[in-house]
């Protein structure tokens, strides 16, 4: 028998006895970064393939999401810190081994980069639209002429967007779940993933739906593969993995992981999406709305089970 | 010059003493630690064997804590001691998160707090506050490049062990056995 007791009080708060010091607002930010990089890789990657005609949602109107679901996201970020009027610190240096720094980084870049993005197709979405001073009209036009530069920008930064809300977490050696590099593409597929749904959710063409949901099953069952990695390689792992999996396979994240993420979340529609494609009639709203919720509940669970476990000594 | 402390874990008898000492040094808030004790106990009654580590921060040759922070708050000073510059400090949290050691704490005023070796004194050539009122002399602190240190002393001929030296962070608190 080994015990090990604090004695002295180590009472701290959102540390002892378990750390819980990042809260739903990292779970939020996560969830919305991984969304609007969806959004905005699927309105670049088709613009460059020629298929803005073909694909309106996708290109124009969906991009409405992405600017407002980083601006959220934003926010939430800043809630979370606990020095918030120092946030500028952020901006005043490069710091390449911090994840969090070129996050920040990317997220500076990427907001602007999707307002030109949607700003430039203002006046093709609302034909009344007018901006009012003569300098912006002539920045649209500068924009539009540009538009495949600013496409391919924002489809190569949307990949580090997405995938950086997976490293923001694995880069953590101390805590056992996260610290496992299959959580950076399992978090770009995962945002990927919800982007699509969201879009899906608003397109009304028939056509545009069926492409969008041909590439988000692939994207589902891509995700679904690298789970049972990950879960293979906790199997595999040393006593500090071991322990992680312990938390889902019969520990206190068994229920919402297995059953809301997986099952609700992944399986559930990506069989809706299936039929829907064989031609059964399944509502529109609901395949999106599972994918949506099973994103958001991933990361919550992700965020709290990753600060459970813990090197033991 | 590397700043390392030794703790005898065979002289530690966990009075808590060195907490109370770095509390009042340092004007931790109330509730709030730097410093803390370990009690492991091993073995099946009755024969059992109980021994008292008192942990602080690694200040660690391989500081995740530095690596992870997005301004460079979290820096390692000369001598190796790990510190934040307050206003520096976003209070983000991604060191809390970081530390394999759980080392660090976010002070009510908005920045991440911890063990500096108590840097304002040993720069003035004294010891750190829970080195000085340990009743046992637990506590050995000093320069590992200089053979005359403390704790250069102290670990020539005895054996001793590091906390989760897996974690890769090359931690600088020694524990004697």
């Amino acid at each position: 028998m080994k015990e090990e007791l604090i004695v002295s009080g180590k009472h701290l708060p959102d540390i002892y006895p378990v750390l819980h010091l990042w809260q739903w607002e990292i779970s939020l930010y996560l969830f919305l970064g991984g969304l609007a990089g969806g959004i905005l890789f699927f309105a670049a990657y088709f613009f460059i393939t020629g298929k803005e005609k073909e694909m309106p949602t996708t290109v124009k109107w969906a991009t409405f999401i992405a600017p407002l679901a980083i601006a959220v996201g934003l926010f939430s970020l800043l809630y979370d810190l606990h020095h918030k009027l120092y946030f500028w610190q952020l901006f005043t240096t490069v710091r390449f081994t911090s994840p969090m720094s070129w996050g920040a980084w990317t997220l500076m870049i990427i907001f602007p980069l999707s307002l030109v993005w949607l700003g430039s197709y203002m006046k093709e979405m609302f034909p009344q639209w007018d901006w009012k001073f003569n300098f912006l009209n002539q920045f649209e036009t500068i924009v539009i002429k540009y538009r495949l530069s600013v496409a391919w920008a924002l489809m190569f930064l949307s990949i580090i967007l997405a995938v950086y809300t997976g490293i923001l977490l694995s880069a953590f050696n101390a805590r056992p779940l996260w610290n496992t590099s299959i959580l950076g593409p399992l978090f770009l597929v995962s945002g990927f993933s919800t982007g699509l749904a969201a879009i899906m959710w608003l397109s009304n063409d028939e056509h545009e739906r069926k492409i969008l949901s041909r590439i988000d099953i692939f994207f589902i069952l891509t995700e679904l593969f690298l789970i049972v990695h990950l879960f293979m390689g906790f199997m595999a792992g040393t006593a500090v993995k071991l322990e992680a999996f312990h938390l889902f396979i019969g520990g206190s994240f068994t229920i919402s992981f297995w059953i809301f993420v997986v099952l609700l979340g992944l399986v559930f529609p990506v069989t809706l999406e299936i039929l829907e494609l064989k031609g059964f009639r399944i509502p529109k709203w609901l395949p999106p709305l599972l994918i949506l919720f099973g994103g958001l509940m991933f990361r919550f669970v992700m965020v709290d089970a990753g600060q459970i476990t813990r090197f033991l000594y | 010059m590397r700043y390392a402390m030794a703790i005898d874990t065979n002289k530690c008898v966990g009075c808590a003493d060195c907490v109370v000492a770095c509390q009042t040094e340092n004007n931790v808030p109330h509730g709030y630690c730097r410093d803390w004790i370990v009690e492991n106990v091993e073995g099946t009654y009755p024969s059992l064997d109980m021994k008292f580590q008192s942990e602080r921060c690694n200040h660690c040759e391989n500081a995740p804590c530095v690596r992870c922070c997005p301004t460079g708050a979290s820096h390692i000073a000369e001598g190796g001691i790990v510190l934040v510059t307050h206003d520096d400090c976003i209070g983000c949290g991604a060191c809390v998160e970081s530390c394999p050691y759980d080392a660090r704490y976010m002070h009510p005023d908005g920045y991440v707090d911890k063990c500096t070796f108590c840097i304002h004194r040993v720069d003035k050539g004294e010891n750190p506050a829970c080195v000085d009122v340990c009743p046992t002399y637990c506590l050995h602190f000093g320069d590992l490049d200089d053979p005359n240190s403390d704790v250069s002393k102290a670990l020539k001929d005895r054996s001793w062990y590091v906390l989760a030296p897996q974690a890769g962070t090359e931690p600088q608190l020694y524990f004697l056995r």
